[in-house]
């Protein structure tokens, strides 16, 4: 494969990943690489980034890729025939891998361990490391002359979890535990941790594309950006860094809104702008500038199931609606299982996200018999909150529509949407999905609009029309 | 020319004080070699106008800053005729005709220099740092896009001015809001983020002479765990370095609970950051 050949096709993939790569990027990824030295293998990665990846969601996926189509070493004997191909030299020349392949390859599994606890303590070298381990254990013939390549049994047999109290004693050597001294040592090692699983699972991958072709592998490789990520398929990891995402991501959205609300034609002159605009036209006040109309800034009514299967959507629309109550008059937040509850006090200005998340688990009256209904939901919701809802209003529904084949109240739900002004649904299942099972997607769908919002870029598109 | 290898600039951005990483180097270089402006982005205190001041320590070039804000117009950052000037001129001409003063008002004379006009007139090498474009309104990116892709700057009245040097563009965000994708594309996007704990080290050594290694890794680290806690804001590395300058005004020599419980406000500026933070790390 030339360099152009893999080039293009580099690009091809990430466009295929959903990286939006204008020819125009691509030319001055061309024009880079025409610039950088080739083997510096790092330099590269940071050339194609600059180029080709202006937002950092995108990272991850870009990062997948390369490590795909510019391997950091070649398996020899499955090494790709081409001469230019690109290849770190320190790691990827053959005698390199070689002599520490030869040592690592018979050593002890005691002594494995042993390197690897250095390794967890101080990353260098961290790589080479894992693709050796890679060749040793991971590997499971399928058939002759095939293999398959596996990252569980490498960390299976190396187990690094299991490393941990014994660097920690070794780390603090002697001071006392339970303290700060600990908890940032065992944050330190959990993150090598995490670093050493990524480069095996990097070099599993590599193998993978070498024996069965990039494409192939491409595909599965990479995981939608953070803000694309499904919120009925997040995990947990996700879900604390889309914790951590929320006030950028509200602070942009307030930034949307405010300029849309700024750019207004209509309202009263606005006097200093115009004077000052006159001034280049000799005091002629040629062009006119009025003052922006008053920002509509409706109240938030949010209903919200909060049952398990729903239960990381709601929490995300919840904090991220809070962190934008400065765009709306006032916002009440009402949670509900099988009976609901107002949860307002729980997101106090400055409160704590995390414990916040807790204490309305904890505290509020939001269960009766554990399985989502909402039917009854809404019935009580009308006789203790009705007058919650107003001509001011805006309410904002929040779930699946799943109700375990309960009564859906129908007629309360059609009561309350008379009373308010505005009345949306948001349905964190994709459409194709609504009215499954015990889904009423359709018929709640009829008494009130119905959105599907499966994700941060959804959620953001539909506040934007909100407000 | 401006760099010669990514390995120059490490080099020479070392010699200013500023540490830079694989990803920062080869960035700096290529906005050098291919002539396109480059974009920082990335949380508050991580150092991306310092990088731009860097840039301009290390090629020796002059630095002109453009500080953007809201309401920022053409007239702040582009041009502006001396109305005022050409006014005392007009009645001093007295009986002068039309044409005459019309050919003598519109010229170098009377014409104000903002940044961008400045920084693309220059006839030495130039930094031209962009400071938070975030910060200012959506129609100031569509005046840039002229000046940052052709590197020229159009007056009605005096005609087309192309820099006879292009100057050394670096541009910085917050990310407080999305930038125009027709902005981006002509700039090289550099992802600022927080410095792994071995760099950050490095940095509060060369940025506070007089702290001992041991600390400097331990305050590293430290603020490390502190950014892996759900917080508003985590600390930025303008803040690690504060509080190395507090602990070593203190006198102190080891970062322990109680230093740390009382030293807490240099590195969190959120009530229900501190909180959290004493929750989570048991102080």
């Amino acid at each position: 494969m030339s360099l152009l050949d893999r080039h293009v096709g580099f690009v091809r993939a990430l466009r295929e990943a959903g990286l939006p790569v204008s020819p125009a990027e691509g030319l001055d990824a061309a024009r880079a690489l025409l610039v950088v030295d080739l083997a510096e293998r790092e330099s590269l990665r940071a050339a194609y980034a600059a180029t080709l990846v202006k937002r950092p969601s995108y990272r991850p996926g870009f990062d997948a890729l390369f490590d795909l189509w510019f391997p950091a070493a070649t398996t020899a004997p499955h090494a790709l025939p081409d001469p230019e191909d690109l290849r770190d030299p320190r790691a990827g020349a053959p005698g390199a891998d070689l002599s520490e392949g030869a040592d690592l390859g018979t050593a002890a599994l005691p002594e494995l361990r042993d390197r690897l606890a250095e390794l967890l303590l101080d990353a260098e070298g961290m790589d080479a490391f894992a693709r050796a381990m890679v060749e040793r254990f991971g590997r499971q013939d399928a058939s002759p002359g095939r293999q398959n390549w596996f990252s569980y049994p490498v960390l299976r047999a190396l187990s690094p979890e299991t490393l941990i109290a014994r660097l920690l004693a070794e780390v603090l050597a002697g001071r006392e535990r339970g303290g700060l001294a600990e908890k940032v040592a065992r944050r330190r090692i959990g993150d090598n941790i995490r670093r050493f699983e990524e480069a095996v699972a990097t070099d599993v991958r590599r193998r993978i594309a070498e024996e069965s072709g990039i494409e192939r592998i491409a595909r599965s490789a990479v995981r939608p950006p953070l803000e694309q990520v499904d919120f009925l398929r997040i995990t947990r990891a996700d879900l604390a860094r889309l914790r951590r995402e929320v006030h950028p991501l509200a602070r942009r959205l307030a930034a949307r809104l405010t300029v849309r609300n700024r750019t207004g034609h209509r309202g009263r002159l606005d006097f200093r702008r115009t004077v000052r605009a006159s001034l280049s036209s000799g005091g002629v006040p040629l062009a006119v500038f009025n003052r922006p109309r008053r920002p509509h800034r409706p109240e938030l009514v949010v209903l919200c199931d909060v049952s398990d299967s729903v239960a990381s959507f709601a929490h995300f629309t919840l904090l991220l609606t809070y962190a934008l109550r400065e765009q709306f008059a006032k916002v009440r937040a009402f949670g509900f299982v099988d009976t609901v509850d107002e949860i307002t006090r729980f997101f106090t200005p400055g409160a704590d996200v995390a414990e916040a998340m807790t204490r309305m688990a904890a505290e509020a009256d939001m269960v009766r018999f554990g399985r989502t209904n909402y039917g009854h939901a809404f019935e009580r919701f009308a006789e203790r909150y009705g007058d919650a809802v107003g001509p001011k209003t805006s309410l904002l529904i929040l779930g699946d529509a799943r109700s375990n084949y309960q009564p859906p109240a129908l007629e309360t739900l059609r009561g309350l949407v008379r009373e308010a002004r505005h009345a949306h649904w948001l349905n964190p299942e994709p459409v194709s999905q609504w009215d499954t099972g015990d889904s009423l997607a359709s018929a709640y769908g009829a008494v009130v609009p119905m959105r599907e919002c499966r994700n941060v870029v959804q959620l953001a598109a539909f506040i934007e029309d909100l407000t | 020319m401006w760099f010669a290898s990514p390995a120059d600039v490490r080099d020479r951005l070392a010699a200013a004080d500023y540490l830079s990483d694989d990803s920062i180097a080869t960035s700096v270089f290529l906005a050098g070699a291919l002539g396109k402006p480059l974009l920082a982005e990335g949380p508050a205190g991580v150092g991306k106008t310092q990088l731009a001041k860097a840039v301009s320590a290390a090629t020796g070039a002059a630095l002109v800053r453009l500080q953007c804000y809201e309401g920022l117009d053409e007239a702040r950052a582009l041009y502006e005729w001396n109305y005022k000037k050409q006014l005392l001129r007009i009645q001093a001409g007295g009986g002068e005709g039309w044409d005459a003063a019309h050919d003598d008002i519109f010229t170098e004379e009377f014409l104000l220099e903002r940044p961008l006009l400045r920084a693309i007139r220059a006839e030495t090498p130039t930094v031209l740092l962009i400071d938070e474009i975030d910060k200012a309104d959506v129609e100031v990116e569509g005046l840039l896009l002229e000046v940052l892709s052709d590197y020229q700057v159009t007056i009605p009245e005096l005609g087309t001015i192309t820099a006879t040097r292009r100057p050394y563009v670096v541009l910085t965000s917050n990310a407080s809001r999305e930038l125009s994708e027709a902005l981006k594309r002509r700039c090289l996007y550099l992802h600022l983020s927080y410095p792994t704990p071995e760099r950050e080290r490095d940095i509060v050594l060369t940025q506070v002479p007089g702290i001992e290694a041991d600390l400097a890794e331990r305050l590293a680290r430290t603020v490390a765990t502190m950014r892996a806690l759900e917080l508003k804001k985590s600390p930025s590395i303008a803040e690690t370095i504060d509080w190395a300058n507090t602990l070593l005004a203190l006198g102190r020599t080891e970062l322990d609970e109680a230093t740390m419980d009382a030293t807490l406000g240099v590195v969190l500026k959120h009530a229900s950051d501190q909180t959290r933070t004493r929750k989570e790390l048991g102080l």
